[in-house]
């Protein structure tokens, strides 16, 4: 299959705004068109998707349990009290 | 889950009993999950969600949110200073710039097609999708951190463009810029992976293993 690849730099710079839907409509059918014909774009596209596809799952897991113990938290909760009590304070409340 | 980060703060700043705890819980599990992706270890990724609770949990009484999506974007942002902050007390590499063109496919002479490799269709095995999400961890960190940013807030933490933007204090533009390029390491990565004399055979496309 012989392919033009004058249009490849071009697309290549925009896959990700492609894939994402992020391009306008006109830009996108150009897109379209040229992947109809172009081999190495589909595929390059393909494995792209499959990246994004996989970094999402990645996103997904869960980190381990917290990291703080019910101390910890408690001190926390005390500086967000006293953050609040500075405020009222303030505002003369 | 959007709406129970918001409503969760009214509860705390109605001092409702309980609040504070629910809320830390949901807060630290998006700060924690963020900062080891960005960290790569618990215990960095530790400090960095200390220092991000510490000032959020400091700041939070004196703001108002219009949304849960606001508050989400200013936790992410709260993180980004204190990771930020962490890379520079300690002994990270400079920041690079990665290039389009390290990642334009090559080979072939012109007007002949590029050889690229379809590992799209991937069977449904467990310890493969492991394997993956290890090379994708492993390539996530090795991204200069401006890069790393974008790629785990789009397209990990799935948060909007616009959101991203905002994170990051850049122009939507720019997100798109980092965001395709740290794409394309991680697809590089990935696909060095794939064609790995020993995997070349059973994962890709046309070779044995089509869908």
């Amino acid at each position: 299959m012989k392919t033009d690849r004058s249009n490849c730099r071009e697309m290549f710079e925009r896959l990700s705004e492609y894939i994402d839907g992020e391009l306008d409509e006109k830009l996108c059918e150009c897109f379209d068109e040229h992947l109809q014909d172009c081999e190495p774009c589909q595929r390059f596209i393909a494995t792209l998707r499959k990246t994004v596809e996989l970094c999402r799952e990645s996103g997904a897991d869960s980190p381990p349990k917290s990291l703080f113990s019910l101390e910890e938290i408690a001190a926390f909760k005390v500086a967000y009290q006293q953050a609040a009590l500075d405020l009222a304070r303030q505002r003369g409340e | 889950m959007e709406t129970d980060l918001i409503a969760s703060l009214n509860e705390v700043k109605a001092g409702k009993s309980g609040a504070f705890e629910r809320f830390f819980a949901m807060v630290e599990k998006r700060v924690f999950a963020f900062g080891l992706k960005v960290c790569g270890h618990v215990e960095d990724a530790k400090d960095t969600v200390q220092e991000t609770l510490l000032s959020a949990f400091k700041a939070l009484p004196n703001l108002d949110f219009k949304d849960s999506k606001a508050l989400n974007v200013w936790l992410y942002k709260v993180a980004k200073n204190s990771c930020l902050m962490m890379r520079r007390k300690s002994a990270y590499q400079p920041e690079q710039e990665l290039s389009l063109d390290q990642f334009m496919p090559r080979g072939g002479k012109e007007g002949e097609p590029i050889e690229i490799p379809d590992w799209s269709n991937l069977p449904d095995d467990a310890l493969l999708k492991e394997e993956l999400r290890e090379i994708v961890r492993r390539a996530t960190l090795a991204l200069p951190t401006q890069y790393r940013m974008a790629l785990v807030l789009r397209d990990m933490e799935q948060l909007s463009t616009r959101e991203v933007a905002e994170v990051l204090g850049i122009s939507e533009q720019n997100v798109k810029i980092r965001l395709h390029r740290a794409r394309l390491f991680l697809r590089q990565e990935l696909e060095r992976y794939f064609i790995a004399p020993q995997r070349r055979d059973s994962h890709l496309s046309g070779e044995g293993n089509e869908n």
